[in-house]
């Protein structure tokens, strides 16, 4: 059994990091955004499902998986949009209006597939998922060519859209506003900033980012589209984005540590250790956990973060 | 018809809040070049007026006119363009952003990427030419309240401004850094800039205004120069009646001692020691002032008495038993009333109704049945205090946050006197307040005095100290530079014990 613990074990594992972190990393940098701003967008597990559906569908009725992917991420915009017009515009409960819409979701998403797709014997239907690209030349090195040069093209991209977003929250005249409106959005408001457009822009982008983030999971990761088939990854990314201290490269970091995680447990399954599976599937939930003990006491949570904004 | 040197010229101003004319059909004008003072009782609606003015809120009525043309300012944006500039009574700081930024935080000329090092380059330029001194690297947090405030100004004079609107910006300041503010605030008047200012302080009204305008209960009273005023004739027009600067203190029999502090240490929140091996006792019908500059550990020893803040050594007792590190319930049963100098932050609970301020000291004696709240009583008990205490509000329902300065000040007091305390605690109890509620709040505590009451009094208004106590101690750098009878008191002694120039023998 332990002689399966060998280099090709550790590889496949580091390229399944890749593939595990990719949903956790578009999630966790669009819910730092959110949060960044003020909003704690709960809605993000029923808008990765979301994507999850739609990604499908329109990858299954075209056979154009990245049209798939763009409507994913235009049904997680609109999410974000009516969790935007719930919490900023009519300034209800963050928390409620979020897990409204996660609810809400896990239902239509299931019933938008149904309506669209017969299940013969209870069968899921399938769609010739995405394959992961060759790099010409790197990906013929030893070792770092499947690791790094191998991956699906979405890996590459969500890793871009970290970069190009820490670059945007950081260096950028909107980043700073955006972090002042989840600081102080009264400040944000007198020097002539309008906290609602960038609520609203941020939960838009927050909701794209989760709803493309679901159609990996379909249409890369499995090809098919399962009720609830993201499995709490949404609560995951609530986790990491506090892990992360709400900077798209430190969630960068800890998106790959969850998801070599979760890579380890299921390459261990795959070469048959005989443990109970339950035992695997619980160790990035438990992870998780222990991550959040270990940091959260450090982390400073945006000031403005829950709190409705209303000038009078 | 234009007029080049009016630059503000309001007409007829009225705003609505639910219950409250805040402002009604108010004329306001400022010259070019001009230091105008706006002055008015809490809740008279000078903040209202000038959150209008810069286009936080939205006027019922009114025209405003800036450099002589009729302007629409529908938001903030809208009144920056139009070269106006607001400090406002609370600050509007992002504590976790820098000094540089929070200066260009939304500046309409940033670029998409930002410049850090330019802008740090003319907020230098900028400090220079009026005179003060900041570190544009520096986090905010990590700044005292007189260097915020001036954050606060680089702010609006980067984006040009050339009508800046001052909410209370002395209440914060210790004696030199309003000294400082003024110097900057009469560079900018002789450049050609007009300063609107708002203060409560009488004494600084009439050193730093060109003209005044007192404004009561929502209406302007008039518009005066300085030349041809005086502080008495102010305040009765704010108030309406006389008002007398000092009250006569109450001949009151001393006594035994109700507070002992001996050889008290304490932490503040950045971990180094605030209060350094003070002893101090207060005595039945006593008042102790602590006079000094705040934050010389003030604070801190207030919060260790009241059991809000750990002692690292020393010992408090209250009436002969050994308090030290008790729980706050504890302290609040035996009869100890504080009056923190953080009513909004602390004191009150502003989120809450006024009813439910008031009672919340005194909840479990309103129970009954298991623990349903009594509503009656409770609804009885709130109006009574209302009445009392002279509270203006709408109804014990109206939620706290609603009230004015003065009145959240009259509720916080209401509420620690309600309990009958033997010992007080207040700390700045009249900070922010008009002369009217500060005349108002100084009586309540003589009284208090004549009931017997140990009252230990912070401030750091030196008039106010050496008017009601009987005794002054001096705190400096934790320390307490010396205790003396307030007959033996005068004023340069005090200054240099606060200065730490000079301490006296124990
Ligand atoms: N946002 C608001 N909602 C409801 N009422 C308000 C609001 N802001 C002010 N008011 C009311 O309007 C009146 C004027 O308040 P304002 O804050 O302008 O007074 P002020 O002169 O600035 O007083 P202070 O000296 O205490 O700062 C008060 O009665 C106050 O309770
Ligand atoms: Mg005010």
């Amino acid at each position: 059994m332990m002689q399966a613990l060998n280099i090709a074990f550790w590889i496949s594992v580091l390229t399944m990091t890749f593939r595990m972190a990719t949903p956790l990393l578009l999630g966790t940098v669009g819910e730092a955004f959110a949060e960044r701003s003020g909003i704690l967008n709960l809605g993000i597990e029923g808008m990765m499902l979301m994507g999850a559906s739609v990604g499908f569908l329109m990858g299954y009725i075209t056979g154009n998986l990245w049209l798939g992917v763009l409507m994913a991420g235009i049904s997680g915009m609109v999410l974000g949009v009516l969790m935007a017009f719930l919490t900023v515009t009519l300034g209800a409960q963050q928390h409620v209006s979020g897990l409204g819409i996660t609810i809400m979701s896990s239902g239509l998403s299931f019933y938008l597939y149904r309506l669209n797709v017969p299940t013969p014997g209870g069968i899921p239907i399938t769609v010739k998922s995405f394959e992961p690209i060759k790099v010409p030349l790197l990906a013929d090195l030893p070792i770092l060519g499947p690791i790094f040069f191998n991956q699906y093209e979405l890996v590459y991209i969500s890793i871009i859209i970290a970069i190009v977003s820490f670059y945007l929250l950081y260096k950028t005249d909107w980043g700073l506003k955006i972090r002042a409106v989840g600081e102080n959005p009264r400040a944000a408001d007198t020097v002539g900033i309008n906290v609602f457009r960038v609520r609203y822009i941020c939960l838009t982008y927050a909701g794209g980012l989760a709803g493309i983030a679901g159609s990996w999971l379909s249409l890369a990761q499995s090809g098919m589209f399962l009720p609830g088939m993201t499995t709490g990854r949404g609560w995951i990314c609530i986790a990491l984005v506090v892990f992360g201290f709400w900077n798209p490269l430190r969630i960068l970091g800890g998106a790959m540590l969850f998801g070599g995680i979760d890579a380890f447990q299921l390459s261990l399954q795959a070469v048959g250790f005989k443990i109970p599976y339950q035992l695997f599937l619980m160790m990035p939930h438990v992870f998780t956990i222990i991550a959040l003990i270990l940091v959260s006491r450090r982390a400073i949570y945006p000031r403005a973060l829950l709190k409705p904004y209303r000038r009078e | 018809m234009i007029n080049e040197e009016l630059a503000v010229k309001m007409v007829g101003i009225t705003k609505r809040f639910p219950g409250v004319i805040a402002n009604n059909n108010i004329n306001f004008e400022v010259k070019r070049g001009e230091i105008h003072s706006l002055l008015g009782e809490n809740g008279a609606g000078k903040t209202t007026l000038m959150n209008i003015l810069y286009g936080l809120y939205a006027m019922d009525k009114g025209e405003i006119y800036i450099y002589g043309e009729k302007v629409d300012i529908g938001s903030p944006k809208d009144a920056i363009k139009l070269g106006i500039g607001m400090i406002h009574q609370h600050f509007t700081l992002v504590p976790p952003f820098t000094v540089t930024e929070n200066i260009i935080l939304g500046y309409e000329g940033n670029n998409l990427i930002l410049k850090t090092d330019e802008a740090e380059k003319r907020i230098m330029e900028l400090a220079e030419k009026y005179g003060f001194e900041v570190d544009p690297r520096k986090k905010v947090m990590y700044l005292s309240v007189g260097e915020q405030q001036r954050v606060e100004i680089l702010k609006a004079l980067y984006r040009g401004a050339k009508i800046l609107i001052l909410d209370e910006p002395t209440s914060v300041l210790t004696p030199p850094e309003t000294k400082q503010l003024f110097n900057i605030l009469r560079r900018m008047a002789d450049e050609g800039k007009s300063v609107i200012f708002i203060s409560h302080k009488l004494d600084e009204v009439m050193e730093i205004s060109d003209r005044i305008t007192v404004l009561r209960k929502g209406k302007v009273v008039s518009t005066v120069s300085k030349d041809e005023t005086s502080k008495r004739e102010l305040a009765k027009m704010m108030v309406g009646r006389e008002v007398i600067f000092l009250l006569s203190r109450p001949e009151v029999e001393v006594g035994e001692i109700v507070l002992d502090v001996q050889g008290l240490f304490v932490l503040d929140d950045r971990g180094l020691t605030a209060v350094k091996n003070v002893y101090l006792n207060v005595r039945r019908g006593e008042i102790l002032g602590i006079a000094g500059v705040a934050g010389n550990g003030q604070k801190e020893l207030a919060e260790a008495i009241v059991g809000v803040r750990k002692a690292l050594k020393g010992k408090i007792f209250v009436e002969g038993k050994n308090v030290t590190n008790r729980p706050p319930y504890e302290l609040m049963s035996m009869g100890i009333g504080y009056i923190t100098e953080d009513r909004v932050g602390k004191g009150l609970i502003i989120d809450l109704t006024v009813k439910e301020n008031l009672i919340s000291k005194v909840y479990s004696a309103m129970t009954r049945k298991l623990f349903f709240l009594d509503k009656d009583l409770a609804e009885r008990y709130s109006k009574w205090l209302i009445k009392e205490f002279d509270i203006v509000a709408p109804s014990p329902e109206t939620p706290a946050k609603t009230l004015s300065g003065g009145n959240l000040q009259k509720l916080l007091l209401a509420r620690e006197l309600a309990i009958e305390p033997t010992l007080l605690v207040a700390s700045q109890p009249t900070r922010g307040l008009d002369v009217g509620a500060t005349e108002y709040i100084r009586e309540r505590l003589l009284e208090q005095k004549k009931r017997g009451t140990a009252i230990l009094l912070i401030s750091e208004d030196l008039e106010e100290i050496l008017g009601l106590s009987d005794r002054v101690a001096v705190m400096y750098e934790g320390e307490i530079m010396g205790v003396l009878p307030v007959k033996d008191a005068n004023i340069e002694d005090i200054g240099l014990m606060m200065a730490g120039a000079k301490r006296l023998n124990r």
